[in-house]
């Protein structure tokens, strides 16, 4: 069965203003060589079990964080440690993201990597205007993403994504309006465009609270939501998931992963893995068949009992780089805590996730994958949406409608578990 | 067996916050019930609710030994009351048990409403009334002060008077010895037939119901049958019981003693709260008078959010009323609410109490209506009737008048505050009757008031207007004239029956406007639009919109994000689940509530 990778670098020069990752600003070279080795090091050990021995690797993802702050060797290791160990596929895809602000536009980095078989790039970019960008505590400048995509190009890449923001505080439809024609000026492939999530825990969350986020009305966001889509249509983008957008044959194959719900390994500090596991872990206790995504607590004691086949699993490592690297330099897994996923808790799942495509979730692979049809299941919710006028049917696919689009969170949430 | 005159039976009197239970601890310890590591803080206050919210509701008691310096032993009976207003009718069946009474004042505070509603009522029960000048120790203290305030205002000796801190342990031995010297034993003879008066029971799933009373007449041993005399069921003493003020088991109990028995009664409607028990084999001729019934003024439609646990709020509510006599409910049918009870309460703290340990102790998820009071609606074809409900407010054209329940408001204040109280009671449609001067700068204000008026949130404004420092008590005076209506309120223009308020006709439009307002912030967005209206018969008096919901949706979800994201939204979906969906309008539990504080709430 494919198991897809996700790498994670835990390194940026400073947290942006909005950003709720697992990242932290700031790291001395000997830091970002340790934790390099222990990537490596965890690498090997999975390498070596049978959820991921000889398994097929569709797509490899590094992200962050910022995983342009390694060194443009450490970086190419990474990678190259990836195909090494495990069974990448030769048309496999494989990403890296990619902040502009940390190009060395006269060395080598971004070859490095591409030599080292990354063949897509991910740039943050999230705006052209420098207010903006200073607004969000980005590092770069407009400039400078001209710049990195033309070294980007000139590194071999040509698989090239562009993430945005809108619904920025001080923004104006005007304004994205040209950050969208700049960016498709720069020729992408893939744009995600994010409409902006104050989430708590963030400086924006504090500002927010403290009434100085001065965010757009609701009306403006909506017309930058509309002619951002439009805008990206009209230059021959499918808008083919809540946020996302690709040119025919260059969507993210490694982020339909996660929304088709499909198996993934993530490696390095707080990286998530979605994985069947044929033999123990620890820290996630024995399987606990009739447990509903019940959260298994971790513990410092390694537990033994067998993972009982089938048995599928959410998990996740060790949040801070020290924590991480201090259990694989002591040779322990790194994982924190996980959830066993029972059959309705991934079908629940699986339509939270496969409803943020625009395709939808396939009636047909819905019944292949759990012998029951959606209607078997969700038949009167689903009834209930579609009256709403959130949800439709089409091309053998369920799927969300333009009000659906706006309204997701409606939509998910009635497929979830009570 | 102990002799009657070693016996005495007494209790607190007190203002909230004026030390009660801290005293009692005192005394409890000083005597060594229960030695300090023993004691949970204030023992007495052993519902949860109670030590959270530092107030007595229910009566407790504990028997304590005690050597006085006449060198005689002593049982001394100890019986905690509220001291809350909506509580009263609990502090005189606390009272009939009682010989004496403590009066505990603050040496800094003073005299306050309470103080004066609690000793008239002791007075009235003739307990002998043992002055203590409780917190001497404070900076602020000025107990000659307040002395000479007992003297003035309540007219009573204060010769006696006991200088204490509970705080401190200061004067806990001179209390106990005057308990000893002026509280009269009780009287009744131990010979007669078996009168004893019930003035608490709760049910225990091992026990059955466990009644506590006061022996009048007569004595009772385990072993021995009784009858309760008004439903006539008779029953086999397992067990007898002191309080120690745990259940401490005992063999005999007999005239002026307080206790506890269990007689395996799985019935809670067999044991009513003011009934009298005796022997079945030597019966008493005549009950005991009983109590006085509690009459509920306040009342509010309970409904289980989930429609499921109707029988289960049933049952909860029969449970509770088992030792609270005063609350009534009976079944009642809402177009948007379902099935719930329209309850009766004494007060808003009463039901405030009630709902919270119906939460708690039951694991109910309640939505409470707006509280009403009784409004006598006389027709146009001559018949009366009650209303306790607005949705069964009748026709307006039917209607020949309308007449709500009044009180009688004490509020003791600082004279600088007379003026900006005196706005308060204009502005509840309150009638000024009269001001005395406790001293030169204290003032007890007298209002008649409607009760509907000081349902809503006066207590706080009373607070505000005066930092703090007024204190209120009332008591009800009967029924007057006055032009009420009924205001509905909208909902998609639909109306919502559990919604509707009675409201005086002058006051409709300035309670409508931030009615409305206040349920436009309660209501979260919708998939569509709803207006909210408020109106009387045909006529909107006030409008709001809820604008539609335009956006809810997480714009990223990746790998590291499903099951953080997953749980975001089990909670959104959660809490739509604590809504109730009327028609097509998903409302929160609060939005019943709101009338309650939509008159403070400007902005």
């Amino acid at each position: 069965m494919a198991v897809s990778l996700y790498i994670h670098i835990p390194y940026c020069v400073q947290k942006c203003g909005y950003c709720d990752f697992n990242s932290y600003a700031g790291s001395r070279p000997d830091e970002q060589e340790g934790y390099v080795r222990a990537l490596l090091r965890e690498m090997e050990r999975w390498a070596g079990r049978p959820e991921l021995a000889g398994q097929p690797v569709p797509t490899l993802f590094v992200g962050g964080g910022t995983p342009t702050m390694l060194e443009g060797r450490h970086l190419a290791a990474v990678i190259a440690g990836a195909r090494r160990l495990f069974a990448v596929a030769p048309g496999a895809e494989v990403t890296t993201e990619a902040n502009p602000g940390t190009i060395d536009f006269e060395g080598d980095k971004l070859k490095l990597a591409y030599e080292a078989g990354a063949n897509r790039i991910s740039f943050g970019v999230q705006a052209r205007q420098p207010h903006l960008l200073e607004r969000l505590g980005r590092i770069h400048t407009p400039d400078q993403v001209e710049k990195a995509v033309a070294a980007a190009r000139a590194a071999g890449f040509s698989n090239i994504n562009l993430d945005l923001m809108y619904g920025l505080p001080g923004q104006t439809p005007a304004e994205f309006r040209e950050t969208v024609d700049w960016a498709l000026g720069l020729g992408p492939t893939h744009i995600s465009a994010y409409s902006l999530i104050v989430e708590e825990g963030t400086p924006f969350y504090v500002d927010y609270d403290a009434g100085r986020l001065p965010l757009p009305p609701e009306e403006a966001e909506e017309e930058m939501f509309a002619e951002g889509k439009a805008m990206l249509e009209a230059a021959g983008f499918e808008h083919y998931e809540v946020s996302n957008f690709a040119r025919p044959g260059h969507r993210s194959r490694h982020n339909q992963v996660y929304w088709r719900n499909e198996p993934y390994l993530g490696l390095g500090c707080g990286a998530h893995s979605f994985l069947e596991l044929a033999a123990p872990l620890p820290n996630l206790g024995a399987p606990r068949p009739r447990l509903t995504a019940s959260r298994v607590q971790g513990g410092a004691a390694v537990e033994t009992a067998p993972g009982e086949p089938g048995q599928k699993y959410r998990f996740w490592n060790l949040k801070t780089p020290t924590a991480y690297r201090g259990a694989v330099e002591r040779s322990d897994w790194p994982v924190e805590a996980g959830e066993v996923i029972d059959r309705p808790g991934e079908m629940a799942e699986t339509m939270m996730l496969g409803l943020r495509l625009l395709e939808g979730v396939s009636e047909e692979r819905f019944l292949n994958r759990f012998g029951a049809t959606l209607d078997q299941v969700y038949g009167p919710k689903i009834e209930q949406l579609i009256v709403h006028n959130l949800l439709e049917r089409a091309d053998g696919h369920l799927r969300l409608t333009y009000r659906g689009l706006r309204l997701g969170n409606q939509v998910w949430q009635e497929f979830l578990q009570d | 067996m102990i002799d009657q005159k070693h016996i005495r039976n007494f209790c607190i009197i007190a203002h909230i916050d004026h030390g009660k239970s801290t005293l009692a601890d005192r005394l409890i310890e000083f005597t060594g019930v229960l030695t300090q590591r023993e004691m949970q803080d204030q023992i007495l206050d052993n519902m949860e609710l109670e030590r959270e919210r530092g107030i007595t509701i229910k009566a407790q008691s504990v028997r304590m030994d005690y050597t006085a310096d006449d060198g005689e032993h002593y049982v001394l009976n100890l019986i905690d009351t509220p001291g809350h207003v909506d509580f009263t009718y609990e502090v005189s069946r606390a009272l009939a048990g009682c010989e004496g009474a403590l009066l505990v004042v603050d040496a800094s505070q003073g005299i306050e409403a309470q103080t004066l509603a609690n000793v008239y009522m002791a007075l009235e029960h003739n307990l002998e009334i043992i002055p203590v000048i409780n917190k001497i120790d404070l900076p602020s203290a000025d107990p000659e002060k307040v002395k000479h305030e007992i003297e003035e205002v309540i007219g009573l000796d204060t010769s006696i008077a006991i200088m204490a801190s509970a705080k401190s342990g200061i004067g806990m031995k001179e209390i106990l010895e005057s308990v000893c010297a002026f509280v009269p034993p009780p009287k009744g003879d131990i010979r007669a037939p078996l009168k004893a008066m019930i003035y608490d029971s709760f049910y225990d799933s091992y026990k059955g119901v466990v009644s506590y009373f006061r022996i009048f007449e007569g004595s009772v041993k385990k072993g021995d049958k009784i009858r309760f005399m008004a439903s006539g069921k008779e029953f086999v003493v397992d067990d007898l019981y002191v309080f120690r003020p745990g259940l401490t088991p005992v063999d005999e109990l007999i005239a002026g003693e307080v206790g506890a028995l269990a007689a395996a009664i799985r019935e809670v409607k067999h044991v009513r709260v003011g009934d009298t028990i005796t022997l079945a084999e030597t019966p008493a001729k005549e009950a005991l008078p009983g109590y006085r019934k509690a009459t509920p003024m306040v009342f509010a439609g309970l409904y289980p959010v989930e429609t499921n646990d109707y029988s289960k709020l049933r049952d909860a509510l029969e449970k509770l009323q088992l030792n609270d006599a005063s609350l009534q409910f009976e079944p009642e049918t809402s177009e948007a609410l379902a099935f719930g009870f329209r309850c009766g309460f004494l007060g808003l703290l009463h039901m405030d109490v009630i709902q919270e340990r119906l939460e708690r102790e039951f694991d109910l998820d309640l939505i409470t209506t707006a509280p009403n009071v009784i409004y006598h609606v006389n027709m146009t074809n001559g018949e009366e009737i009650i209303i306790e409900n607005p949705a069964a407010w009748p026709d307006p054209t039917n209607i020949a008048s309308i007449q709500e329940p009044m009180v009688k408001a004490s509020i003791i204040t600082p004279s600088e505050y007379v003026g900006p109280l005196m706005e308060l009671c204009q502005d509840r449609r309150g009638t000024f009757v009269n001001m005395e001067y406790l001293n030169e700068k204290r003032v007890n204000l007298h209002y008649r008031l409607p009760l509907a008026e000081i349902m809503y949130d006066f207590f706080d404004q009373l607070k505000t207007r005066t930092r703090g420092y007024a204190s209120f008590d009332y008591e009800l005076t009967g029924y007057e004239d006055s032009d009420m209506v009924k205001m509905d309120i909208l909902l998609n223009g639909e109306s919502v029956d559990a919604l509707s308020v009675i409201v005086h006709r002058e006051k409709a439009e300035r309670i409508g406007r931030p009615l409305v307002t206040k349920l436009r912030k309660l209501i979260p967005r919708q998939q569509f639009e709803v207006p909210i209206q408020a109106a009387i018969g045909n006529k909107i008096i006030a409008r709001e919109n809820i604008a539609a919901l335009r956006k809810d949706v997480l714009a990223k979800c990746y790998g590291g994000d499903i099951t953080r994201k997953r749980k975001l939204l089990e909670k959104q979906k959660e809490g739509k689940k604590r809504m109730k969906a009327v028609g097509s309008v998903e409302v929160p539990q609060e939005a019943f509530m709101a009338i309650l504080s939509a008159e403070d709430d400007d902005d």
